[in-house]
């Protein structure tokens, strides 16, 4: 049995803080490539129709142009079945912003000049961008993101609601939101042709080397060659440094595809194409706006007697991505009588993706909005309400927790945030100031992703080398799996370096579904067993096993979740209805923490990205004409280091035993889900007023 | 056109730059220095964070002709043996070095007190940010009497945009090199006046 305790669940410090700190880091876009060729993409201004006719004569002339590639020239794709991946294979435009064409040339600038000069001619159809509940058309996905069934029904709620003493019945709603990972994705493509195919296809003997950002290489790579009609070792996809994702990186884009054309059209030349910021708002993925209706029925103790979560939310018409928005009410709390829906609607808008906790964030800013509401419509502590709804199994499944510790979590924090100072809402002003108290329960699922595998190899010298085709978006994965395998090898953490982000290292799953530190980690574990056993501890120079993550069978007989408190001070201007943040606790069950220190600045920063959330991301989509107006910094806003002001993060001493070698569950995504919520609820109790509407701007506190 | 520019404190010409580019592009495109980052082109999120004259500027907003005959330090130019690095960044897959206490990449005492607090406070993420902070700080720390308000700080910071930490380590990291910084320069000042290193 492995010993935890040299290094796992010590604050090691960042193995690549040192490169990052002194910018020797080596981003997607920062790494040398021989005689580079750069790519400006051509986005279509309608949102629905079809390319008529493209001039491209005055972009061609530009000087340093070499290749203008569009639907009508672009290499043939092998499968063109996934319709944001089928890039310039016909003349269709799904959305705004959709690629129609692309630039090659000597350098971004002549790229991005000649790009402009590229005049397309459109045949415009009537497009539809604008959600609404009660709009014709909503369908029921077969299936929403995750794998979850879409409906769920269980007793008679509204019966329940009928007889039930005390009910909450309203509609939320959460805007689009972008996931703004500093880094703008870039793919840098580089083909070794081999013997073209009749007709510019794409041979069988053609390699392709892709330097990308993404959460993922080896998904990148099967991917890809699936589209290319390549076999996948014939793909190679590099990014060991990759300037976060949020979900955005989680699978290969259209941009990937686009980048990989382009070099197809200049031989011999790798190609740079990096997104802009603007072009990554219609192209990299974003939250579906969602329209949530919560209906609460309990008697007048606060005993819940039905729990109702319908979700209304959008995908694209060119394919669909059903955010699962209600499925945490599944599992949440007690009651008889539950249902959960999504409808969506096929709207022709950019496709949406994996943001941050997809289906939790906004799905928990709902849910626990509304308990808020029932806590004060029952006159009970909001901790309170949530105590006595604690569910002793699982209420979907009937499964044992593996570990529920969330009224632990409430009442460590009521403790440690002063929450007892908590007045009644609208009474307490400082100043000019009125000062609020809130709080909303958090979690998230515990995924172990099958599919990863590790390998150790001893270099002599007392040093080894274990490989995985991992990632580390800013996560700190790179520095657990070191402390991981320093264990589970029982040597000092120094003596081990981990090899990431190349998908010529053994496979591995995405970065995703806070899933990273546990599934990697268990095949690394496995790996270092495997490496031992087959060893011992005097291997010669050059030994090397590896081990596949093994099975969980406890994964099937528990219902594993990571919980949490959310706690947010707020003050709100009297006069200008401004919001400030001036204190945020999270206290987290998560199982074992791997390294305390990398760990906080996830939970911190998943906090922060709420507050962020709660009051300032609101992608604005103007209808007439499908773009998102607000496509940048400067007014898409994310949340500054002066809106910040203490968020502080703490967790239960545990491990899950269930939970894999490593008793820990994913840690990633749980610090943003029910944080505005907090805030909200704070906001409610500052100042009286119900904010039901993301994100929480002074014109509504102020009506 | 050609420029001249003194870059980390060292002269280098780039030829054939057109009137249009920006300082960042020079840098990183043209001069191997990758160091500032490209992440909005529109100064709004401070990634490209440089010095120019001694003054803190957004390099994509600087027209690389601006910086004719001006002395630049980019944050590669903070550390010992930096400026020579030529070519772009290489560093993959670190090991922790012996040396640095786990820590792998140059050493730690061979950075800048704030790239070493940056790493020491966990201030550091997927690091996109972290060249244009570590430069913004460097300069709030460099031109400040004394150490410091957190309100200052926050408020010195706030052009440069980070998804990942929440700011809160960051703040940490800062603080720590000020405290640090100015506690030296204290000692220095004592250490020059007669009889001052004995009290």
């Amino acid at each position: 049995m492995t010993v935890w305790r040299e290094a796992v669940g010590t604050p090691a410090a960042r193995v690549e803080g040192p490169a990052k700190v002194t910018g020797r880091a080596g981003y997607t876009y920062d790494r040398p490539v021989t005689d580079p060729a750069y790519a400006f993409p051509v986005q279509a201004t309608i949102a629905r129709g079809r390319v008529a006719s493209i001039d491209s004569a005055a972009a061609a002339g530009v000087e340093g142009v070499l290749a203008v590639v569009t639907h009508r020239d672009a290499a043939r794709l092998a499968d063109t079945g996934d319709a944001e991946l089928a890039v310039l294979q016909s003349d269709e435009v799904g959305f705004r912003g959709q690629f129609v064409g692309v630039v090659v040339a000597e350098t971004p600038q002549a790229a991005r000049y000649a790009a402009g000069l590229v005049r397309v001619e459109y045949e415009q159809r009537p497009h539809d961008t604008e959600l609404r509940a009660d709009r014709p058309g909503l369908y029921a996905p077969e299936q929403v993101n995750g794998g979850f069934v879409s409906d769920t029904d269980e007793g008679d709620v509204d019966a329940a609601m009928e007889a039930a003493a005390v009910t909450v019945d309203r509609a939320y709603t959460t805007p689009m939101e972008f996931n703004s990972p500093m880094e703008p994705h870039v793919s840098v493509a580089v083909w070794d042709p081999g013997e073209r195919a009749p007709g510019g296809g794409f041979a069988e003997g053609a390699r392709l080397t892709l330097f990308d950002s993404t959460q993922g290489p080896h998904v990148v790579r099967s991917t890809l060659a699936q589209v290319f009609g390549l076999p996948p070792e014939r793909v190679r996809v590099i990014s060991p440094y990759v300037g976060g994702g949020f979900g955005s990186k989680g699978m290969p884009h259209a941009h990937n595809v686009l980048a990989a054309l382009a070099a197809w059209a200049v031989p011999g030349r790798p190609v740079k194409l990096a997104l802009t910021r603007q072009q990554m708002f219609a192209l990299a993925g974003h939250r579906t706006p969602t329209i949530q209706r919560v209906r609460l029925g309990a008697g007048a103790d606060g005993r819940l007697t039905a729990v109702a979560h319908e979700v209304v939310e959008h995908t694209s018409a060119i394919k669909e991505f059903a955010e699962q928005t209600a499925v945490g009410a599944r599992m949440m709390y007690a009651a008889p009588n539950r249902r959960t829906s999504h409808r969506l609607a096929a709207l022709d808008v950019p496709v949406p993706s994996w943001m941050r906790a997809p289906g939790e964030a906004p799905g928990f800013f709902a849910l626990e909005v509304a308990m808020d509401e029932l806590a004060q419509a029952c006159g009970l502590d909001p901790i309170e309400l949530r105590a006595r709804n604690d569910p002793e199994v699982d209420p979907e499944s009937g499964r044992p927790w593996s570990g529920r510790h969330l009224v632990r979590c409430l009442r460590e924090g009521a403790a440690r945030f002063g929450w007892a100072e908590r007045t009644a809402p609208g009474t307490r002003l400082v100043g000019r100031e009125l000062v609020g108290l809130g709080v909303a329960a958090s979690t998230y699922p515990y995924y172990r992703l099958p599919g990863s595998r590790a390998v150790v190899e001893y270099e002599g010298g007392g040093r080894y080398t274990v490989r995985i085709g991992a990632a580390d978006i800013g996560t700190g994965a790179w520095t657990a799996l070191t402390q991981i395998a320093a264990d589970a090898l029982g040597c000092r953490l120094r003596a081990v370096r981990v090899e990431i982000g190349d998908s010529d290292l053994p496979a591995a799953t995405v970065a995703g579904g806070s899933s990273g530190t546990t599934s990697w980690g268990s095949a690394v574990v496995a790996a270092c067993r495997a490496f031992r056993h087959v060893y011992g501890e005097q291997p010669p120079a050059g030994a090397e096993a590896g081990a596949d993550m093994p099975d969980d069978p406890d994964a099937e007989r528990f219902a594993m979740h990571s919980f949490g408190a959310q706690f947010a001070e707020v003050r709100v201007d009297a006069d200008t209805g401004e919001v400030r943040v001036p204190r945020m606790l999270g206290v987290f069950s998560v199982g074992r923490v791997v390294n305390p220190r990398t760990a906080r600045s996830q939970f911190i920063g998943g906090m922060t990205m709420g507050l962020s959330m709660a009051l300032h991301e609101r992608g604005v989509l103007d209808h007439r004409t499908g773009h998102v107006i607000n496509h940048d910094l400067a007014e898409y806003h994310i949340a500054t280091h002066a809106d910040v002001v203490d968020v502080d993060a703490v967790w239960l001493d545990e491990e899950d035993v269930h939970a894999g070698p490593l008793g820990a569950r994913g840690i990633g995504e749980i610090g943003i889900v029910g944080a505005a919520a907090a805030i909200a609820n704070a906001v409610h109790n500052a100042t009286g007023v119900r904010v039901r509407d993301l994100p929480i701007t002074p014109d509504v506190l102020l009506r | 056109m050609r420029v001249n520019v003194h870059v980390n404190g060292e002269p280098m010409v780039a030829d054939d730059v057109w009137e249009g580019e920006s300082l960042l592009y020079v840098l990183r495109e043209r001069l191997g220095l990758p160091g500032a980052k490209n992440a909005c082109e529109q100064g709004e999120c401070g990634s490209c964070t440089v010095y120019l004259d001694g003054i803190t500027v957004c390099a994509c907003l600087v027209a690389a002709g601006q910086a004719e005959g001006r002395e630049v330090v980019t944050v590669e130019g903070l550390s010992e043996g930096r400026a020579r690095r030529r070519g772009g960044a290489h560093d993959r897959n670190p090991r922790p070095d012996p040396d640095a206490d786990g820590v792998a990449g140059p050493r730690l005492d061979r950075l800048d007190e704030v790239q070493r607090c940056f790493v020491e406070a966990g201030a550091v993420q997927c690091g996109f940010c972290t060249p244009g902070l570590v430069v913004q700080a460097h300069s709030l720390i460099a031109s400040a009497s004394r150490v410091p308000e957190d309100a200052e700080i926050r408020e010195a910071l706030a052009g440069n945009l980070c998804r990942c930490t929440g700011y809160e380590k960051i703040l940490d990291a800062v603080r720590l090199a000020a405290a640090r910084v100015h506690a030296r320069a204290a000692a220095e000042d004592a250490r020059t006046v007669p009889g001052g290193a004995d009290d």
